[in-house]
């Protein structure tokens, strides 16, 4: 690890329930799958959108999404 | 081919080789209490915790459960945590194919019993389950040696008997933990790893029955014996269950580093599967130029896995097997996340079209498509891995079957022999 | 009488209405979030700012709503009884109700305030407190407030518990009638593989 703490976005699969509304925040860091699920850009949030990435955070129903520091396992 | 030669075997006999550091020899009972200890002495208990963790450091010994993780670094993780952690033998084996757990179990359980005393001291846990998928009679007899073992002042930590419901993803490391600490048998969103917070919120060591048993052989008769056997980046033995080509299932164990084709009678063989359900297949004239060895097997896209290997007879259709078990993986998933609900039916569905050719009928061939989509769709999207070996096992049927492909979209195929031959039952 | 104190008393009563009709809304619309619903226009996400707004919107009405009648002299309501239950001297089991339903807001839009910070379990839980908060202030409102035992503001509160009613029965009856996951993966390992690509 490089300790850089670079924020990364991630999906609780088992509490996502494909309400969406993350896609609709952050269109230039989520799309949606077929089935309506989080597809995530697998690059670190980049500064002129961290503000915007934490409010789709806090605003995701199921309270699915996360901001982690890229390097927490899981 | 020279391997066959070389064991001797008459042109229509086929036996694999075995190795007996943990399975008796072939025909011996399990050894009873008494006989263990007359053969391996007392439990070598270091005194200290941490202590033994530096022989497994040498002994390079790595889970047998299917990930191969070096055990060293586990027990260190579950000691640095602190607190009070848990040992868990893990002996759920929720694979049908893989019957290794089981065989230990009833044949050498004192060495598993052992282990988990031993991996206890090393990690100064406080709690020791251990968590096996048994009917009522073995569980009744496994807690029988427990008590024995108790009352003869073996084993300095009670072993807890817990029994896992008869599910695929039972073992999965999360769904274990899950389950043990009162919930179900599900995959968990982890964002701390077990050794740090598992069982009750306790550190917590999750570890196969084979790899406890081969930690109790080396606390016994040290790193260097371990090694021995194997080769020198993958030391020591497995056990393999071995599907054979006429249907007959063998345990063995065997050095990591053997050929395949000592284990399995490639003869009539058209492909192998090589790591259970989760792993790959491979062409029969491949897969004998290779070894049990992840070192071998990875750059062809599979690993040991849980030491699960089967030959497909010549005459069975590989599109056929890989329908039936895709339908299977879909059936078993925990359901929670959304790719994996959503994939994994589909992607079995796919493959049962795909399978139907009956009286001549054309197959969409857009369905490889689709497959590769929905694949790509699954990977790394669930909580747990099993979207991703679901994954590995289709992707690699549609290599190594693609002229049968080819055939089912002509409307034809080359199976002769519609008898299922992989086990989806225990 | 005194000027002053009546118009606090009016003050009390009219917020008082204007939140009937907001947490009726807000609970409306959370139940619409629940059902990944839309409005016409607003994106989804509109459902969500939408519920969140109208609740903190809701949060000052009741602020005015509970110091106004605190406030006004006429009647003798502590600011102690606001919050704790059935201690007031005037009407304490309908003001009670009053305090147990702020009590319970309280804990709903604290949380909430604070949601990617405490654990998703803890919210949800708090937040399901919700189906306990808005029926108990109902109550509250009829028992303490002559103006809705009749009139055009007995209607408005019959139409607003039905709306709610209404709104609780069909959120029910679909969550009773979405399959379980098993359920849904038998279902598509059934049935004919649809050509979803070319609908796309």
């Amino acid at each position: 690890m490089n300790g850089k703490q670079e924020p990364k976005l991630r999906v609780n699969p088992v509490a996502c329930s494909g309400h969406g509304v993350c896609a609709e925040l952050l269109p230039e860091l989520i799309t949606l799958d077929e089935w309506g699920y989080p597809l995530l850009a697998d690059i670190p949030v980049p500064n002129h959108l961290a503000r915007q990435a934490r409010r789709t955070v806090t605003d995701c129903p199921a309270l699915a999404l996360l901001l982690t520091r890229s390097g927490t396992p899981g | 081919m020279t391997t066959i030669a070389q064991q001797g075997a008459t042109a229509d006999q086929f036996e694999p080789r075995p190795i007996s550091r943990l399975l008796p020899p072939p025909g011996r009972p399990a050894l009873d209490l008494a006989a263990h200890l007359r053969r391996h002495g007392q439990i070598p208990y270091r005194g200290r915790a941490g202590q033994l963790i530096e022989d497994v450091r040498a002994a390079g010994l790595t889970g047998r459960g299917g990930a191969a993780f070096p055990m060293h670094r586990k027990l260190s993780a579950v000691l640095a945590a602190g607190g009070r952690p848990v040992v868990v033998a893990n002996g759920a084996e929720g694979e049908p194919a893989s019957s290794k757990d089981k065989a230990l179990l009833l044949l050498n359980p004192h060495q598993v019993l052992d282990g988990i005393q031993l991996a206890a001291e090393a990690t100064g846990a406080s709690d020791a389950v251990l968590y096996v998928a048994l009917d009522a009679d073995k569980a009744h007899w496994l807690n029988h040696l427990i008590a024995q073992r108790s009352a003869a002042r073996l084993d300095r930590l009670e072993v807890r008997l817990f029994v896992a419901p008869p599910k695929f993803l039972a073992g999965q490391e999360s769904a274990l933990v899950r389950r043990i600490s009162g919930g179900p048998a599900l995959p968990a969103f982890a964002t701390r790893r077990v050794s740090e917070r598992g069982v009750e919120g306790s550190p917590t060591l999750v570890s196969n029955i084979e790899s406890l048993a081969h930690l109790s052989l080396i606390a016994r008769y040290g790193p260097a014996w371990f090694k021995s056997a194997g080769t020198p980046d993958e030391p020591g033995t497995m056990i393999c269950t071995l599907h054979q080509s006429d249907g007959r299932v063998d345990l063995a164990e065997a050095a990591l580093g053997t050929p395949l084709a000592d284990l399995l009678d490639l003869r009539e063989a058209g492909a192998v599967l090589i790591g259970g359900y989760h792993g790959a297949w491979l062409p029969a004239a491949g897969a004998a130029r290779l070894t049990l060895a992840n070192s071998a097997l990875r750059r062809h896209g599979a690993t040991v896995g849980a030491g699960v290997l089967a030959a497909l007879p010549a005459g069975r259709c590989g599109l056929a097997e890989t329908a039936r078990v895709a339908r299977y993986l879909a059936l078993e998933s925990a359901g929670q996340c959304g790719p994996c609900r959503n994939g994994l039916p589909r992607i079995a569905a796919a493959l049962a079209d795909l399978t139907d050719v009956t009286g001549g009928r054309r197959p969409d061939p857009a369905l490889v498509a689709d497959l590769d989509r929905w694949s790509g769709l699954v990977y790394k999207r669930g909580a747990c891995a099993h979207p991703d070996g679901t994954v590995r096992f289709v992707t690699s049927a549609l290599a190594t079957f693609e002229s049968e492909i080819t055939a089912h979209r002509r409307g034809r195929c080359t199976g002769t022999i519609t008898r299922p031959f992989l086990p989806l039952e225990r | 009488m005194d000027f002053s104190a009546t118009a606090l008393w009016y003050i009390s009563r009219a917020t008082g209405v204007v939140c009937l009709l907001l947490f009726t809304a807000v609970i409306l619309l959370g139940l619409l979030v629940s059902r990944q619903g839309k409005l016409p226009g607003l994106p989804k996400f509109g459902v969500v700012h939408l519920h969140r707004y109208l609740s903190l919107l809701a949060v000052s009405f009741i602020t005015v709503h509970v110091l106004s009648a605190v406030a006004d002299t006429f009647v003798n309501i502590s600011l102690a009884s606001v919050i704790i239950p059935f201690v007031s001297k005037y009407q304490p089991l309908w003001l009670g109700l009053g305090a147990v339903a702020l009590d319970l807001m309280i804990a709903i839009v604290v949380t909430s305030l604070i949601r990617s910070r405490i654990g998703r379990r803890t919210w949800r839980v708090v937040h399901w407190l919700a189906y306990a908060c808005w029926p108990i202030a109902i109550i509250h409102s009829i028992g303490a407030g002559p103006d809705v035992q009749s009139g055009p503001l007995l209607w408005l509160t019959v139409a607003c518990t039905a709306a709610v009613a209404i709104a609780i029965a069909v959120r029910t009856a679909a969550a009773l009638r979405t399959a379980s996951s098993a359920a849904q993966i038998r279902q598509l390992l059934a049935g004919p593989i649809t050509r979803e690509a070319a609908s796309r």
